[in-house]
């Protein structure tokens, strides 16, 4: 994860890292993961559980935790964006990192796609 | 077009294995792990660098196999290289005639033995998958033209066996829609978990979209069964397997009839297009396998247009 660059991006990491633990990529997707931060997966994968998922529902690499997709699968379906679970997410961007997502939600930065990316969304 | 693709198209039932893992000795040692069972695969997987720990690099021995004559899956993880090195394999495999390309995550570096290591993880296995998708239209992920596109037939995997297990069919869905054609599913021990898969899997038209192949793993001792439960990420073999084996007074025999029934089992659910074999020693389990199953070689498969035998 990146530190946070900037004043919006101070107050967004304020808030988020507490609850979400948030690692601050700038591209967040968390209301489509049932609120569940994808980037705390050691795979950092965000289209969905790898196959190494403990029986107990816990992470092959940190034991300890719950795998973040076997939360967000449970979750997901209590929020508004149930339909958007399965979207296919496009690759992270990795100067967005540390930037305050919120603005880049905004300005639409976050959706910026590389050209030869055309999947269905 | 790929043999394997080849033979999924015309519906024929397919087998496929995997490479032991190369570490030297030259082609001669790629030709001597795929010898024993060359008459009857489809197609065999050049592994990269499994479980985390490494060998010779799944593009070099995909084209070594392509030498060979031997037709090639390559696998690629996307542990250790980020989207540019990923694209460069790609259009180096395809420039060798490497057409199928199997897409996974990997398994992490924790799980190997240089467990210091840097994981990389620029990508997921979905994102890999449409990114050949991308690359196969004749583009780098950047837009950047490559002429003429490269030929590529797209697989990955997908593990029945793991939780979140009623979320596996849709995962694999997502898989499709990235651009995969074929699936081979992960070794499994408990057939329940398998049948239940291919059920949805079915029902929502997921066996049609693309070719679901299970793996059947052959292993020489109830040990390795214990080592792969308690070390394989993702693998569960339940304890009543193992101690069978283990009290068997032939448990090498017993180990063998495991993968046999598993197979069986496989082979008899509908939906499913072909078998993916692992052995982890170089000898004939699985040419073994394949006439204990009555699956004829692949040319008698080609010949006859063999598809797998329907319970009536």
């Amino acid at each position: 994860m990146a530190g946070p660059h900037g004043p919006l991006a101070l107050l967004e990491y304020a808030v988020k890292k507490p609850v979400f633990n948030c690692q601050m990529c700038g591209q967040c997707v968390l209301h489509s993961t049932g609120m569940t931060c994808p980037m705390n997966c050691p795979k950092l994968l965000r289209n969905g559980p790898c196959g190494g998922v403990r029986p107990d529902g816990h992470c092959e690499v940190k034991p300890e935790m719950r795998c973040v997709w076997v939360k967000a699968v449970e979750r997901a379906p209590k929020t508004p964006w149930a339909h958007e679970l399965n979207d296919l997410r496009p690759p992270v961007d990795n100067r967005l990192w540390g930037t305050a997502s919120w603005r880049n939600f905004l300005t639409k930065r976050d959706k910026q796609v590389p050209k030869g990316w055309r999947v269905e969304a | 077009m790929s043999r394997l693709e080849d033979a999924l198209a015309a519906g024929r039932f397919v087998v496929t294995a995997e490479l032991l893992t190369v570490n030297a000795g030259g082609l001669d040692a790629v030709r001597d792990r795929f010898e024993p069972y060359e008459d009857y695969v489809d197609a065999t997987n050049a592994t990269d660098n499994t479980a985390a720990h490494a060998h010779a690099s799944a593009l070099a021995v995909a084209i070594a196999l392509k030498q060979l004559g031997m037709e090639p899956v390559m696998q690629l993880t996307c542990r250790d290289r980020n989207r540019l090195a990923l694209e460069a394999e790609i259009a180096g495999a395809a420039l060798h005639g490497v057409e199928n390309i199997c897409c996974l995550t990997g398994d992490d570096v924790t799980a190997g033995d240089e467990p210091e290591a840097r994981r990389v993880f620029d990508l997921d296995s979905i994102q890999l998958l449409a990114l050949c998708s991308s690359l196969a239209r004749g583009t780098y992920l950047s837009g950047r033209t490559i002429d003429p596109a490269p030929r590529l037939f797209l697989g990955a995997v997908e593990n029945p066996a793991a939780p979140p297990y009623d979320y596996r069919v849709e995962r694999a869905w997502k898989k499709v829609r990235a651009g995969a054609r074929f699936l081979q599913l992960q070794v499994g021990f408990e057939p329940q978990r398998l049948a239940a898969f291919m059920t949805e899997a079915v029902e929502t038209g997921l066996a049609t979209a693309c070719a679901l192949i299970p793996s059947i793993c052959l292993v020489r001792a109830p040990s390795a069964f214990r080592y792969m439960d308690e070390n394989v990420p993702g693998i569960t073999v339940p304890s009543e397997t193992i101690e069978r084996c283990e009290s068997a007074p032939d448990p090498e025999q017993a180990c063998f009839d495991v993968a046999c029934e598993l197979a069986e089992h496989a082979r008899s659910l509908p939906g499913v297009s072909g078998l993916h074999l692992i052995s982890f020693r170089r000898e004939a389990g699985i040419a073994r396998l394949c006439q204990r199953l009555s699956i004829p070689t692949r040319s008698e498969r080609e010949m006859s247009g063999y598809r797998r035998p329907v319970a009536v």
